[in-house]
């Protein structure tokens, strides 16, 4: 009994008994490393990762070149002479149809509205889901049920309505109407988040905490918030790349003045007097593009699980 | 007895983790074998593999006298039944039954007869219109059986097949597979981590640790020979009393008790053994009050717990200064604080070498 | 003791006017918490989508008018070629984007399921158009589009001279043009959430179809699909209300043109409202997008919701 494995006592002949010719297998399947179908698989997968990446390469070898090396007709070719002049221009001196500050006042005007949208907005979601999970109160879940059907409803069925609220609060055409906005319409999504995250948690730690006396806002900030940091970064992923890309909102609510980055850059573009100016169009594209990039190299992962937890509901 | 399944030689390894390593195992045609062990024993890893869904890091499989180690798990002339029963929820149960036969090109007679066979033998002729959404937990596993029955296969394959069932229907469905199998007289690997359904069910049980077997036999012999302290901690319930203790010639000194052990069966390599043992004694194994009498070692203990089981009670005591359980009937009147007298048979009682942990 | 009665019913009523209490003291920080939720849901989605149906049908012009004019606004919707242009638009777009969408979306998460390699460098490609704002995906397509200096001009300049890729500058193809730059920024979401659903059924499923001897692709098509049910009912519908609201895209890529030939609903709303100075016109337009929205969504929450209680 030395060795317990070692049972069988007749292997020998048990092998002669097998067919010979298939006696010689042993260990892994045999896997050739290259088959037809692993070849077309890569193929299409490549193929495909192609037509992604066409319009970013597009982007950046066009915002290097010059206007007369465009005026040639080859979008494939890389910059002959190399020149960072446009993206410079596309910063600060494009013409919008109105001034030609480039884009730097949208860029700032986009981050005045992005951080405090994304807090007021994440804050409120949170304490949504904490009491929907919580402290159910009467009609709660029934409050609940049409915020997530509304968020179904077009914008653009609320929108004039909420211009005349925002008029009326005296902020329509400010950066606060904007995030008012944002607030209203991020909240369904984060709400449903939030709710769905602390409704996996374990209710005794709740009930535990209650029975140690401890009110509504004591456990939310002393047990509820701290264990909530993984789906904190969720929202902010989804709201930072959410507001940052908005258009439509920013166009009615902010005011001239206050333009986020993607409606100027849509001025640019779109509005812009005289020869248009592709290699500066390209520049300002990527520029307005950079923040969720940046956001979504950055969180990888994170991101997906992101959108995939947007996405599932209930 | 011509030989059904035969693994030789086989391991396993997920990058450097050596899930099985240099495992040999001949199953006997027709013969009910079980593969227990606690989770992440490889028990599930070795019967993934029999069933060609893992690939081997080396080794042969060997079914019905064919090497099937490159064979694909449908040529391989096995059925399998899973823990999550793993019915295609969109199929009537009579689909489910007959895919696999239909994809395979077999024409509807025969499809329809084997089905036919399959439900009459598993009582669920009802059901065939059923979707599995619509059946119970005892049901679904009924189909799923029925599913490895219509490929009318050498080979039985069940992976933890009871574990997702409440107590009842286990104990229902155990007798039921154990029927089955008499009726078909198929091999059947069974891989399980209730001791109850291996004892029950087997002819041979594999115990499994670590990838390893550590003991391959009948029932009775896990029970009464366990070949090492592993196999004798694992089977048994309550599990079996472990007293530390020093062999010298033929007597046990345990804290200063002496436990004269000539009756005891010695293994014929380690007959003249000396030096520290573990003493393993079946709580089942020991007599209480007057029965104590007629047993060689007796002795006297407080009882401290007693734990009534309705059927029988446990008693916990101690013997030589460690923890002593034993099992009485519950008609033994017992209080607990009462002084006890205790006896054993050292002749049943098992022996491990404290070192190597292997039975002497 | 024949004082016992009123005291007892004086209790009673002190218990009451207790409950009374209680009903509006309970849970208050968590009421006072939830006021911004309740507030959103009665004040816009509620109230704000009331005011609009009701406002359809006024006269209201550059301000709103409480002058009832019946259907005159929805009349006068219906014979306007640009609002049929745009609603046309949009079905066509709508169905093919769907369809294109949702297939290419799980062939994609298949291929991606074969235990490939560089799996996350494949995702991470297919997903980034997906942060991408609809304005910039416009932009970039409306530059590679570009007939003279962009993909068509590159290729011809490259000696073919017969390659055309001019559907942005062509009212009978544009809507293609579109159709390539929704389904580049937007299948890559899909793929992730169809990857997800394939990678959450029951690997034991897998196993049983491979015992059975069902090969990888009917396993697929008749085993896994149809497991995957609620993942695409998920994608349909988040598919389905980005494509009602399509019009960050179209104001970038062509801006409606050439002509009105890429006109969506959405877009009519936003020029009549804030533009044209004709709310009630945009108004009427916007409840039918909400009626649009109606009748994806309920059959969607009878099937989701209504069904389910049918099972249990």
């Amino acid at each position: 009994m030395s060795n317990p494995a070692t049972i069988s006592t007749n292997v020998a002949v048990d092998a002669v008994k097998d067919d010979l010719q298939l006696s010689t297998e042993r260990g892994p399947r045999p896997k050739p490393f290259f088959t037809t179908n692993r070849i077309i698989l890569y193929s299409i997968l490549v193929v495909a990762c192609l037509y992604y990446l066409f319009p970013l390469y597009v982007m950046i070898v066009t915002s290097f070149k010059t206007m007369p090396e465009i005026r040639f007709g080859n979008i494939f070719a890389p910059p002959v002479e190399f020149t960072g002049e446009a993206w410079a221009k596309a910063w600060a001196s494009a013409c919008t149809g109105l001034t030609c500050q480039g884009l730097s006042p949208g860029f700032w005007n986009s981050v005045k509205i992005l951080i405090p949208s994304v807090i007021v907005s994440t804050s409120v979601a949170a304490v949504n889901g904490y009491a929907l999970v919580n402290w159910r109160f009467k009609g709660s879940e029934i409050f609940f049920s049409i915020l997530i059907f509304g968020s179904f409803i077009p914008y653009q069925v609320m929108i004039y309505p909420l211009v005349i609220i925002t008029r009326e609060l005296n902020i329509f055409g400010s950066i606060w109407a904007v995030i008012l906005v944002h607030m209203v319409f991020g909240m369904p999504i984060l709400t449903l988040l939030f709710r769905n995250y602390f409704a996996s948690l374990p209710v005794e730690l709740f009930k535990a905490a209650r029975v140690d006396g401890a009110g509504f806002w004591r456990i939310f900030f002393e047990i509820m918030l701290p264990m909530s940091l993984p789906i904190i970064v969720v929202a902010l992923i989804l709201q930072v790349t959410g507001i940052w890309n908005d258009f439509l909102f920013g166009v009615v609510f902010a005011g001239t003045q206050n333009y986020p980055m993607t409606v100027q850059l849509n001025n640019i573009v779109n509005s812009a007097q005289g020869s248009p100016e592709y290699n500066v169009n390209m520049a300002a594209t990527i520029l307005t593009g950079l923040v969720p990039l940046v956001i979504y190299f950055i969180s990888g992962r994170l991101f997906v699980r992101g959108i995939a937890a947007g996405a599932v509901k209930g | 007895m011509q030989t059904s399944v035969s693994i030789r030689d086989l391991s396993l390894n997920f990058g450097h983790v050596k899930v099985l390593e240099h495992l040999n195992l001949d199953i006997k045609d027709g013969e009910f074998l079980v593969l227990l062990g606690p989770s992440g024993c490889g028990k599930s890893t070795l019967l993934n593999c029999i069933a060609g869904l893992l690939d081997l890091s080396d080794g042969e499989i060997h079914i019905s006298g064919k090497n099937v180690t490159w064979k694909e798990p449908k040529d391989r002339g096995i059925g399998m039944v899973f823990q999550s029963y793993a019915l295609y929820p969109q199929m009537s149960v009579e689909r489910n039954l007959s895919f696999g036969l239909r994809v395979a090109g077999m024409k509807k007679e025969e499809v329809d007869k084997r089905i036919a066979r399959a439900a009459e033998m598993l009582q669920i002729e009802p059901l065939l219109k059923r979707k599995p959404a619509n059946l119970s937990g005892g049901q679904r596993q009924r189909v799923a059986i029925g599913r490895a029955l219509v490929r009318d296969v050498d080979v039985f394959l069940f992976d933890e097949p009871l574990s997702n069932l409440d107590a009842k229907l286990r104990a229902d469905l155990r007798v039921e597979i154990k029927r089955l199998h008499h009726r078909l007289k198929n091999t059947m690997i069974y891989v399980t981590h209730d001791q109850v359904e291996a004892m029950t069910l087997a002819d041979r049980i594999a115990i499994m640790k670590g990838g390893v077997i550590q003991q391959l036999d009948n029932p009775h012999a896990i029970y009464n020979k366990p070949v090492n302290l592993f196999v004798a901690g694992f089977i048994g319930s309550p599990s079996m009393n472990f007293i530390d203790g020093t062999l010298a010639g033929r007597v046990v000194k345990a804290d200063g008790i002496d436990v004269p052990v000539d009756r005891y069966d010695f293994a014929p390599e380690t007959g003249n053994f000396s030096g520290d043992i573990v003493l393993g004694i079946r709580p089942e194994h020991v007599m209480v009050g007057e029965a104590a009498a007629s047993q060689p070692v007796q002795f006297e203990s407080e009882l401290e717990i007693i734990e009534p089981m309705g059927s029988d009670t446990i008693g916990w005591t101690s013997f030589a200064g460690q923890t002593f359980k034993f099992r009485c009937d519950s008609e033994v009147p017992l209080e607990e604080g009462q002084k006890l007298r205790l006896g054993f048979d050292p002749a049943r009682a098992s022996m491990f070498d404290a070192q190597s942990s292997e039975r002497i | 003791m024949t004082q016992a009665p009123p005291s007892d019913t004086a209790r009673r009523k002190s218990g009451f006017a207790r409950a009374i209490e209680h009903m509006f003291t309970r849970n208050i920080p968590a009421k006072i918490a939830a006021t911004p939720m309740v507030t959103t849901v009665l004040v816009v989605f509620i109230g704000c989508t009331i005011w609009t149906i009701w406002y359809s049908f006024t006269g209201s012009r550059l301000l709103p008018s409480n002058e009832f004019v019946g259907l005159a606004q929805y009349e006068r919707l219906f014979s306007t070629s640009r609002w049929n242009v745009s609603v046309r638009n949009l079905l066509f777009y709508g169905a093919f984007s769907l369809v294109f969408t949702l297939s290419i979306g799980f062939l994609l998460a298949v291929l991606m399921d074969q235990k490939i390699r560089f799996e996350s460098a494949f995702r991470t490609i297919m997903l980034y158009p997906f942060a991408l704002s609809f304005i910039v995906t416009g932009l970039v397509w409306q530059w590679i589009m570009n007939p003279t200096l962009g993909l068509q001009g590159t290729l011809r300049n490259m000696g073919w001279e017969s390659f055309t890729f001019d559907w942005i500058a062509r009212g009978d193809m544009v809507l293609y043009a579109l159709l390539i730059a929704g389904l580049w920024q937007g299948t890559g979401f899909v793929m992730v959430l169809m990857l997800a659903g394939l990678r959450s059924i029951d690997d034991e499923i897998w196993k049983a179809a491979r015992v059975d001897g069902i090969p990888a692709w009917r396993t697929y098509l008749f085993i896994v699909l149809p497991m995957m049910r609620g993942v695409f009912v998920t994608a349909v519908v988040l598919v389905g209300a980005g494509i009602v609201r399509l019009y960050d895209l179209v104001v970038a890529l062509t801006n409606g043109g050439p002509g009105i030939s890429s006109e969506v609903p959405a877009k009519y709303v936003y020029d009549y409202m804030f533009t044209a100075g004709n709310i009630g016109q945009g108004l009427a337009a916007s409840t039918m997008m909400l009626v649009s929205v109606i009748i994806i969504i309920v059959p969607w929450a009878y099937l989701e919701f209504g069904g389910r209680g049918k099972n249990q």
